[in-house]
């Protein structure tokens, strides 16, 4: 029983750190430009159906394909940025969440006619490891790890070059970075690029070892609104402890109840946290 | 000023009644069948409307209470024996008290967090109900075919369904109008335009947001017990999908926000254009991308929607257009 709920918690605890980084990506826009980026899961299905046709039309491997893709979602946030979020960027929340919806309804539109619905796979193993009671798939060893990579980077980014302090005095106060001569445009459509970014290379990780299909995105889009709450919106680093929250929970339910109850615990736990506090659990300051 | 006098009262109500005696006198089952999906539009979307126009809080679970109003409406139809109309006011109740709880609790978020919280609510009532044996778990209810002899038969009955769902629409839009032109309306225009300084004017702003939220979630539940006795059965994955929220919302934004006609406007033009893409050839398999471009031109360029974008450039009809 102990070994089982080990593994179980294991298992969960390796998705957790991909969850959170697609969720990452989600709380980066937030914290930044206060959008809520509802084209968020066609992305990360796009992430998976890039690396799915590198690695099996290209015959790259998988983790180099999950890199291109990744470089490749940050032109595709510019464009997204440019075309649907630029305008209303000042607007009411509706207009924003609407644009960026209308955003999802094209990718998926669009992506349902080239690829259809029929789910895919990476058929791609690693072997697995071993440790006493726990057996790991290797994929989901190596996901894990290029997630804790990718948040390195985004910190290493955030933290240590020009842009991205420019992104960081933009989330705190957009007029006063502009009077600095920051061009707030253009840090806002890099913000949105990395988001993008991020989230296509979740996908990317996440195809490497599960099958999906176009509309797959949209289960992760919403575990990420849950990751976001839980880790606090805006706030990277609590997006990944919120993943690691959530993949555990997705990992110990089913030991207790069936699995269909996990979505009841999941976006029970998520209005719970939205009401007693709202700020997320990393979310401290106000 | 009487309201009865106005011409923007009397418009969309004219409108709806004449075209729902047409169908009721043409008794053709097509015509009767795209109508009660155009009237459930028309009413789903103008009880949104309360929400998402009038106070301006975006909800992305509003198809919640369509579900489970119908869901409720719809055990007391088949497992209880209760005629229809009983049973679509009880849901729309039952739907109306949920919205209430709920909003004691959610309303209290703004903006994003509301929307947020939305979202999750809708995904929580779908998995509740996937698992909730008394409400039939993942394969959902039956209504008994000996449910239909009252109203004289399965074809009499759609007839009769079809009749309900006219008269909620008419209900729907009067309340509409009236909610847009009473005090109450008014506050609840000020609670979208800046919500502290309605509360400082003396709107008393969470009382007056859960009233409109309960007043939009009564017309869904008795829509939805409607719908789900017409169909027959009702399973989960009918009656909470996230995508009809949207759907709906379209419709608002496409109709113009904030207005009493731009539903039925709204409605009339999403329910064509989505008829047209889905038979044209060239469209057929792009059809939700092409909503989603025109979702998206909407927004960027025309905010105020088709009523809004009219009344701003024909003053004169102003009147007749509320």
């Amino acid at each position: 029983m102990l070994g089982q709920l080990a593994a179980s918690l294991t298992d969960g605890l390796l998705l957790g750190f991909v969850y959170g980084l697609a969720a990452m990506g989600l709380t980066l826009i937030w914290g930044v430009m206060s959008v809520i980026n509802l084209a968020h899961g066609p992305i990360i299905a796009l992430g998976m159906f890039g690396t799915y046709l590198l690695f099996s039309h290209l015959g790259l491997n998988p983790y180099l394909a999950v890199v291109l893709v990744a470089l490749l979602g940050l032109p595709v946030g510019f464009l997204i940025y440019g075309a649907a979020v630029h305008r209303v960027i000042n607007a009411p929340h509706l207009s924003s969440l609407l644009a960026t919806f209308a955003v999802n309804m094209i990718i998926i539109g669009v992506g349902t006619a080239i690829f259809s619905t029929s789910p895919q796979n990476i058929d791609f193993s690693m072997g697995t490891l071993e440790m006493g009671p726990l057996t790991v798939p290797g994929t989901r060893l190596v996901a894990a790890f290029g997630s804790l990579l990718f948040t390195a980077g985004l910190y290493l980014f955030l933290y240590f070059s020009r842009p991205g302090k420019a992104i960081r005095a933009v989330a705190n106060n957009r007029r006063a970075a502009e009077l600095m001569g920051i061009p707030s445009s253009l840090v806002l459509a890099l913000s949105f690029g990395l988001g993008t970014l991020l989230a296509a290379a979740a996908g990317g990780l996440i195809a490497t070892f599960f099958p999906f299909t176009i509309l797959s995105g949209g289960s992760y889009e919403l575990k990420s609104f849950v990751i976001c709450v839980l880790g606090g919106l805006g706030h990277p680093l609590g997006a990944l402890l919120g993943g690691l929250i959530l993949g555990g929970l997705e990992g110990l339910v089913p030991t207790f109840m069936p699995v269909s109850w996990v979505p009841v615990v999941e976006f029970g736990l998520f209005v719970l946290v939205l009401l007693v506090r709202p700020r997320g659990l990393m979310g401290a300051r106000k | 000023m009487k309201f009865w006098r106005q011409p923007g009262f009397w418009l969309p109500l004219v409108i709806i009644f004449a075209w729902g005696l047409t169908i009721l006198l043409l008794h053709q089952d097509t015509a009767r069948e795209t109508a009660f999906t155009l009237l459930m539009f028309v009413a789903l979307a103008s009880s949104l409307n309360i929400l998402l126009g009038y106070t301006g809080y975006v909800s992305f679970g509003h198809i919640v209470f369509f579900g489970v109003g119908g869901y409720f409406g719809f055990y007391l139809l088949s497992q209880h024996d209760w005629s229809l109309l009983p049973a679509a006011l009880a849901g729309g109740i039952v739907s109306a008290l949920i919205a209430g709880l709920l909003g004691l609790a959610i309303l209290r978020l703004r903006g994003a967090y509301f929307a947020l919280a939305t979202i999750g609510i809708n995904e929580a009532a779908r998995a509740f109900v996937d698992n909730f044996s008394p409400f039939g778990g993942a394969t959902g209810m039956f209504v008994n075919f000996s449910a239909y002899q009252p109203y004289g038969g399965p074809g009499p009955a759609l007839w009769t369904t079809f009749t309900y769902l006219w008269l909620i629409t008419l209900a729907v839009l009067v309340v509409s109008y009236l909610v847009k032109h009473s005090r109450f309306g008014l506050g609840l225009l000020a609670i979208r335009e800046d919500e502290d300084a309605a509360m400082v004017m003396g709107v008393k702003a969470p009382r007056a947001k859960t009233i409109a939220f309960m007043l939009s979630a009564f017309a869904p539940g008795m829509v939805g017990t409607l719908y789900f006795f017409k169909n027959g059965n009702v399973e989960p994955g009918d009656a909470f999908q996230l995508h009809m929220s949207i759907e709906m919302l379209v419709i608002v934004m496409l109709g113009g926000m904030g207005t009493v006609s731009g539903p039925l406007v709204g409605s009339v033009t999403y329910v064509g254009l989505r008829g047209y893409l889905l038979t044209s050839p060239l469209f057929k398999s792009l059809h939700l991308a092409v909503a989603g471009l025109i979702l998206l031109l909407i927004i960027l360029f025309v905010p105020t929607g088709a009523v809004g974008w009219v009344r701003t450039r024909l003053p004169w009809l102003r009147r007749a257009l509320e």
